[in-house]
């Protein structure tokens, strides 16, 4: 596996070989490995993101590694330099593995076909986002729940949303039931192809419905560029109240990506409710960044 | 001086003729085609088609204003070296040709520098920016041989209208990019499963549907001459067939890759799959097959649209729209449309010549004797792989590189003279 540019690609295996690996790498002892002792990783966001690039900051730094993290406000972008030149400029100074997020759907694909360096895309605009459905995937597991035959819903902004296709293309593998829930406008009906096991519904009751998992979407707002339902309409119809709950299975867990918009996609009861595993994911994503960096970084060989 | 093509199989729509034939040009004009004809200078085309020369009527020459990736010298060198001896250069350069100045400007560069006939389209509106109307009846009197404002639509109805009434008093074809901006806005590819799995933003087949249908209305209203210029989806198929059923003089062309590719064979994020119309679904390329046998389609046209490198080098949703197609047109067209048997030669080299010639007016297209001695000489069978880096054009964006053709262009003459040969 050179880099990780998304999910699809995957085999279910190498997914498994990442959830597997990521539990060695749950937190308990704080303490310092030194698996990638010397190597150096950079973390290069050309995209706002506080959460993401300090998750993959101190997994980088728990595995040992030195990590430079660079934004796209403090970079050359800015100064009018190509994606390309800004890349090979840093891929000339040698780090074993390029972190990177960017708002363009394909930029780290487009860049990965002409570049030796390892790129393991922490989010490219409204397409992929792989270390999210992974460190989903684990704080799924992680609550005893099998991924085969489970019923997961994800409700929001499907259409804008990176950490949806990922998530797809994860579960899907695995064989669970994906119920896709947004109002049309942000539900392509080409999604029902994208992967087997995927339906879709514009009521957010029906997505819930006996799931096992519910995933909440941020509203992107940044990612709409017109308005796709008429303001101040989308918290009455597709946002996660606690009543709704009650129509999910009994040990439902209800997730998302973060950064919540209380009281928009998530009302705050729910958020901060027994079910809610919010934090979880975010432990977890260290973790699952820690076996991805590994893997990345030891070609695999690393156990 | 004379020169004969000897022992070709000589393809000629305008006559009909269909055979094995000898073809002797006199100076810059055919003077005869028939049998054992000689000439102080002869070809040998045996094995090959003759036919007359191809006509490109949708291509970007990029000058005056963009040289960097294309000039009139080296559009015309590609467009020579895919079969072309005539194209017909859009008008979105900088300065736009909505003038007769700048029209003139080409016509005289393309008579000092380029190896092909080259016959200008002009605006439809000032820097086709789609208010007022550009000096259409000047710029006809300079040499254009059609109006339209390429790589935009004329959003305004109203424009349009007078555009063709306009167009129809100077008996010259109104060419819209059919394209609505408020449908397609943000896009950068087709609407579809690719553009949803790949998270790119789609351009629907609707907004283009929907200005062939306003525009059709519309030659209905004016009585003008309305082209479809690189038409590609289904719906679109289907209205000029009804408006051609209904009389109207109605016509459409469609590029090579329209014909060979559809979304799904994008390879992903890489910008020479990118253009507009974008590469739609399989089912709007089975479409516009069928419109080329059935005769809704009239001509094929390849949009030739060369882009500097570093422009296409970029993430995809800033890459410009456009890729390059003058020397890959015959072979593609071969490739798609008579190897599997969907037409005959006589049809393929049709949409090349007769068809293009008639839509333009232009006296070209033809062998007959005195018709000026442009002609195509080409392949049906012969291999050859394209390799863009060595490409007449400046620019190499092209989705065909490295690709292997059965068929292609084998010599070029224009106006009695081998501009280029294989």
């Amino acid at each position: 596996m050179r880099g990780l540019l998304g999910i699809e690609g995957l085999t279910r295996e190498e997914v498994q070989s990442i959830l597997d690996r990521s539990r060695d790498f749950q937190p308990r002892g704080r303490g310092k490995l030194d698996l990638l002792r010397g190597r150096m990783v950079v973390n290069l966001f050309f995209e706002a993101s506080t959460r993401t690039r300090t998750s993959f900051e101190i997994a980088a730094k728990r595995l040992g590694a030195d990590t430079i993290s660079i934004t796209a406000q403090a970079s050359s972008v800015s100064k009018g330099e190509s994606l390309v030149d800004t890349l090979n400029t840093l891929a000339a100074m040698r780090p074993d593995a390029i972190v990177m997020r960017h708002a363009a759907s394909g930029a780290p694909h487009f860049l990965q076909r002409y570049l030796e360096t390892p790129i393991i895309n922490a989010g490219d605009g409204t397409h992929e986002h792989p270390t999210q459905a992974l460190l989903d995937a684990r704080t799924i597991l992680d609550r005893g729940a099998a991924l085969e035959g489970i019923r997961v819903a994800i409700i929001g902004d499907i259409a804008h949303s990176r950490v949806a296709r990922s998530n797809v293309y994860l579960l899907s593998k695995y064989g669970a039931e994906i119920v896709l829930c947004g109002p049309a406008s942000l539900l392509p009906v080409e999604l029902k192809q994208v992967a087997h096991g995927v339906t879709l519904t514009t009521d957010m009751r029906e997505a819930i419905r006996n799931a096992d998992v519910i995933m909440m979407l941020r509203v992107q707002l940044e990612r709409q560029h017109e308005a796709a339902f008429p303001a101040g309409e989308y918290f009455s119809f597709y946002g996660l109240r606690l009543e709704h709950l009650e129509l999910a299975k009994p040990n439902v867990i209800v997730m998302h990506p973060g950064p919540i918009n209380r009281g928009r996609e998530i009302s705050s009861e729910v958020a901060d409710s027994q079910r809610s595993v919010i934090l979880n994911q975010v432990e977890n994503g260290i973790a699952v960044r820690m076996a991805v960096l590994e893997r990345v970084l030891t070609n695999g060989a690393g156990h | 001086m004379a020169l004969v093509i000897k022992n070709g199989r000589v393809i000629d729509p305008a006559s009909g003729r269909d055979g094995i034939a000898d073809v002797r040009i006199d100076g810059e004009v055919i003077g005869e085609v028939g049998h054992g004809l000689s000439a102080e200078e002869s070809f040998d085309a045996s094995g090959l088609i003759v036919a007359p020369g191809f006509i490109d009527m949708h291509v970007h020459l990029r000058e005056p204003g963009f040289e960097h990736a294309e000039t009139i010298e080296s559009g015309s060198r590609a467009a020579a070296a895919g079969g072309f001896t005539s194209i017909c250069p859009m008008p979105n350069t900088s300065p736009v040709n909505d003038n007769a100045t700048v029209t003139s400007y080409i016509i005289e560069t393309a008579r000092r520098h380029a190896i092909v006939n080259v016959f200008p389209i002009g605006a439809i509106t000032k820097g086709s920016a789609g208010q007022e109307l550009a000096s259409i009846g000047s710029m006809k009197q300079a040499g254009a041989v059609a109006i339209s404002d390429d790589g935009r639509p004329v959003m305004n109805a109203r424009v349009m209208r007078r555009a063709m009434e306009f167009a129809r008093s100077f008996e010259i074809p109104v060419i819209d990019h059919c394209e609505d901006l408020h449908l397609s806005a943000g896009g950068d590819m087709h609407e579809g499963l690719e553009s949803v799995r790949l998270g790119l933003r789609g351009i629907p087949g609707a907004s283009e549907d929907v200005m062939v249908a306003r525009d059709i209305l519309l030659a209905q209203l004016t009585g003008a001459r309305y082209h479809v210029a690189h038409l590609s989806s289904r719906h679109a198929v289907e209205m000029v067939a009804f408006a051609k059923a209904r009389g109207l003089a109605v016509t459409a062309e469609v590029t090579p890759h329209h014909l060979a590719l559809a979304d799904l064979q994008m390879a992903p994020y890489d910008s020479n799959f990118k253009m507009k119309p974008p590469l739609r679904s399989v089912c709007d390329v089975g479409a516009v097959v069928g419109g080329v046998v059935s005769g809704a389609i009239d001509a094929i046209a390849t949009d030739h649209a060369p882009h500097a490198g570093s422009d296409k080098m970029q993430e995809f949703e800033k890459c410009p729209f456009g890729i390059i197609g003058l020397e890959t047109a015959i072979g593609v067209a071969m490739e798609t449309l008579v190897h599997p048997g969907k037409i005959g030669l006589m049809r393929l080299v049709e949409l090349f010549t007769t068809g293009p010639a008639k839509i333009l007016g232009l006296d070209r297209g033809t062998l007959r004797a005195g018709a000026p001695a442009d002609v195509t000489i080409f392949s049906t069978d012969r291999e050859w792989t394209y390799d863009v880096n060595k490409s007449f054009s400046k620019s190499r964006n092209s989705p065909f590189d490295g690709r292997t053709f059965k068929g292609g262009p084998v010599a070029t003459v224009v106006r009695g003279r081998v501009m280029w040969q294989a």
